[in-house]
């Protein structure tokens, strides 16, 4: 039978889309910028932060007025509450894509310390994983879900590396600090976007599976098959 | 195209304002010519029961006084009273509740709570209410046969009680079934939830509160049992008693006699119709006092009716 | 880190392929097999005829006061073991421990000191002053003392419905029962009578078993510990209340709770 609330409940699938795939190009532009040191870029992505709150805010009135108005039961509560978090995470992704942007600004004061292989590998590690579980949300595919929590290392093991080689460039040459701690930082900040990534699709597979599997730890995810 | 403009056509009639109210003046003259005519057969029914009863009380208020009431039946119509009959109908009447009352609510209580919902009960439920529009007299006959030859209880006050008892037991039975069915099983359910067995259910909660329902039909099947004269004529009323039957009270011990059930008795319609078959015109206007003091008894029984049903109305309302 | 350690509370009533035919011939259940657990609220939820108030009816014997009703399998009422259903035992015995209160307000047209007292009275003569103090005690257990206290020998119809309610639940607790069934208590009453005799229940179920048929899906979680869902006189699936709500595990369940049929 279909029901008023399964439009609203479409709607507000499609919101949540649209402000993943805001973010996803907040992200990929703020990278962009990074790589071709273009400051424009940078400036446009930190004022399009604006919108990104906006559309948070949004996503979480018409949560709210769902759960007051229609009262929703398992799947569908499961559902909202879910889509509450999942525009939290989406914001702070996109606050820190804004950072990545305002760090561009600043290393472009200065020449570009060495090219840049790793931070885009990162990069696209992590765009896929915010790609993936915004997928895997709308197809609520709990499989696909756990693949990005698996993937989440990957990223882990990209940052050490980073930051080992950055730090070798640090104790040979001083003067490169100011860039290297900068660029240290633009790839702490793609792994905490990754682990927002993991985190949206741990909610996910809660709202397929009715299971809360955050804060546990790994091993424990691939145990569990039903 | 067409179609559309063709229905529209069809709502726009229904909703044209003008329309709409001369189909509303139709009803109200409908209306008003049914409250009408409802009035005129009122009226009707009114007056004609109004000429009886003016013709009555012309005839015979005159008749009516304290001496009337006191006196014995006389071949004398201006020294004739109704003493012996209006006794004999309040003794009549007394034996018929006390039979007809606990009989039929008896058995009304049985048939409506305790027996099975077969096809002997419904054949005893169809039987009793047959036995409601038995013509009175054929109620005569069988206790002629039965009470006087059969058992031996002679033209007495006895016999004429058992046989009115027997003729408003049907009426008495019905009406406390109605009102017992008129208890709704939303507080049987309740009784029996709190753990009461289906006497306690009848005892304390159905019979209590249909109580009004059953006085109201007892107080009327009483009122028609006051004007019925052929089943008592057949089982041997008198018309000429001038005297009274035994005293149930006595001095001695133990104070009660049941002497008088067998004595001969009569009744106020049997004393009327005796009066009204004699020639003269005194005994007819005799008859007509005798009936308008039989009317007032009636009026009086029925305002006891009307009393007993608002009082207990008030307390219950489903 | 909490733990939630799930103990299945001891169980007070538990039916055990129960099946109910009314005129003996028409099934409206099929081997029900439930557990009612002790001192919780048990709440029966499904679609118009699905058989939970067949169900409830059948737990203190009320369709045995219309003829040609047929019960098959066993009710067992704890600690005794007792077969509710059985024919050989008086169901009048059964309506003593277990009370009901029904959906429309049905107290005795008499004073709310008599219908208080009636359930009591039935049972022997007890002293004046006991009476007394058992019928105050049972009006304050349900809410009602306060408003009450002063006119025990009114009529109890000049209460307002929610009021009369509350008078039927105290009504039914007089007689200190062990299990309490509510037959949809507050479908004839309004929100805020409703609120109140739902935080009755809420109350109540601490000290006696409560199984309530309820159509209204937020009341039954509001109010219950555990949620049984009936479906065409199946028990389609019965679990924590909680569980039910947020991810029940039969898919026909997750349909009505979520409002997809019915």
């Amino acid at each position: 039978m279909q029901r008023h609330i399964d439009q609203e409940l479409a709607e507000l699938r499609s919101q949540i889309l649209r402000m993943g795939a805001l973010v996803e190009s907040q992200i990929e532009g703020s990278i962009k910028a990074l790589v071709d040191r273009d400051v424009d870029l940078a400036s446009r992505i930190i004022e399009r932060d604006t919108l990104v709150n906006t559309m948070d805010v949004d996503i979480d009135e018409n949560c709210m007025r769902l759960l007051a108005l229609q009262a929703p039961a398992a799947r569908d509560l499961r559902f909202v509450t879910t889509a509450m978090k999942i525009s939290t995470e989406l914001e702070r992704m996109s606050d820190i894509a804004e950072n990545i942007s305002e760090r561009v600004i600043e290393l472009n004061e200065e020449p570009q310390l060495k090219p840049y292989i790793d931070i885009p590998r990162m990069a696209n590690w992590t765009m896929t994983m915010v790609h993936e579980c915004l997928d895997a949300f709308v197809r609520s595919d709990a499989a696909l879900a756990r693949k990005v929590c698996a993937d989440d290392d990957f990223v882990d093991n990209l940052t050490h590396q980073l930051f080992r080689e950055l730090l070798s460039f640090m104790i040979e040459n001083p003067a490169t600090i100011t860039r290297a701690i900068r660029l240290t930082f633009i790839g702490k900040s793609l792994e905490r976007i990754a682990d927002h990534a993991t985190n949206i699709a741990e909610l996910v597979i809660y709202m397929v599976e009715g299971k809360i599997i955050r804060h546990t730890i790994p091993p424990v995810l691939s145990d569990n098959e039903s | 195209m067409w179609l559309d403009m063709f229905l529209k056509s069809d709502i726009d009639k229904s909703i044209n304002p003008n329309v709409v109210r001369r189909r509303i003046l139709r009803s109200r003259l409908r209306d008003r010519l049914f409250a009408l005519g409802g009035l005129v057969v009122m009226a009707a029914a009114c007056l004609v029961l109004l000429a009886l009863l003016l013709q009555l009380a012309y005839d015979g208020m005159g008749r009516v006084s304290w001496q009337f009431v006191i006196s014995y039946p006389s071949r004398f119509a201006s020294q004739a009273g109704i003493l012996s009959a209006w006794i004999g109908t309040i003794l009549v009447m007394f034996l018929t509740a006390l039979t007809a009352i606990p009989l039929g609510m008896g058995a009304a209580v049985y048939l409506e709570e305790y027996a099975p919902k077969n096809w002997m009960t419904d054949l005893i439920e169809i039987n009793i209410a047959n036995l409601a529009g038995v013509p009175s007299i054929v109620y005569g006959l069988m206790a002629l046969g039965l009470l006087v030859y059969e058992f031996h209880l002679g033209q007495s006050f006895l016999t004429a009680g058992l046989t009115l008892a027997m003729l408003i037991l049907p009426m008495v039975i019905i009406a406390t079934r109605e009102a017992l069915r008129a208890v709704p099983p939303q507080i049987r359910e309740a009784a029996y939830a709190v753990g009461a067995t289906k006497w306690q259910t009848v005892r304390d909660h159905v019979v209590p509160y249909s109580m009004g329902g059953i006085l109201t039909g007892m107080i009327l099947a009483l009122s028609r049992a006051v004007g019925e004269t052929a089943p008592l004529i057949t089982v041997g009323a008198l018309s000429f008693i001038a005297f009274l039957p035994h005293s149930p009270l006595t001095l001695e011990f133990p104070f009660l006699s049941f002497q008088w059930l067998f004595d001969p008795f009569t009744v106020m319609p049997i004393q009327m119709f005796n009066w009204i078959s004699r020639p003269q015109d005194e005994f007819h206007i005799n008859a007509a006092a005798a009936g308008v003091i039989l009317l007032l008894m009636t009026l009086a029984m029925n305002a006891l009716a009307i009393t007993v049903r608002a009082r207990f109305r008030k307390r219950i309302h489903w | 880190m909490t733990i939630h350690v799930d103990v299945m509370p001891a169980i007070k009533a538990e039916s055990k392929a129960l099946s109910f035919y009314y005129g003996g011939t028409v099934q409206a259940l099929k081997s029900i097999s439930l557990a009612l657990p002790d001192r919780r609220a048990t709440a029966l939820i499904g679609p118009s005829g699905c058989g939970k108030t067949t169900y409830l009816r059948c737990l203190n014997r009320m369709h045995d006061l219309y003829p040609g009703n047929r019960y098959a399998g066993a009710v067992f009422l704890y600690p005794d073991g007792l077969n509710i259903v059985d024919q050989t035992i008086d169901p009048i015995e059964i309506r003593m421990r277990i009370g009901m209160v029904f959906q429309k307000p049905n107290p005795f047209p008499t004073t709310i000191y008599d219908n208080v007292a009636y359930g009591l009275r039935i049972r022997g003569s007890i002293p004046r002053s006991e009476l007394d103090g058992i019928v105050e005690q049972s009006l304050k257990d349900a809410a009602l003392w306060p408003e009450v206290k002063d006119r025990l020998r009114e009529l109890a119809f000049n209460l307002s419905g929610g009021q009369q309610q509350r008078l039927c639940i105290a009504r039914a607790l007089a007689t200190g029962p062990e299990m309490l069934l509510f037959d949809e208590p507050t479908s004839a009453l309004d929100p805020t009578a409703t609120a109140r005799i739902e935080e009755l229940v809420t109350d109540l179920k601490q000290r006696v078993t409560i199984v309530i048929v309820t159509h209204n899906m937020q009341q039954a979680a509001r109010v219950s510990d555990y949620t049984a869902f009936m479906y065409e006189g199946e028990l389609v699936e019965c679990d924590r209340t909680e569980k039910i709500f947020t991810n029940p595990s039969n898919k026909l369940t997750e349909e009505y709770v979520t409002g997809r049929f019915g």
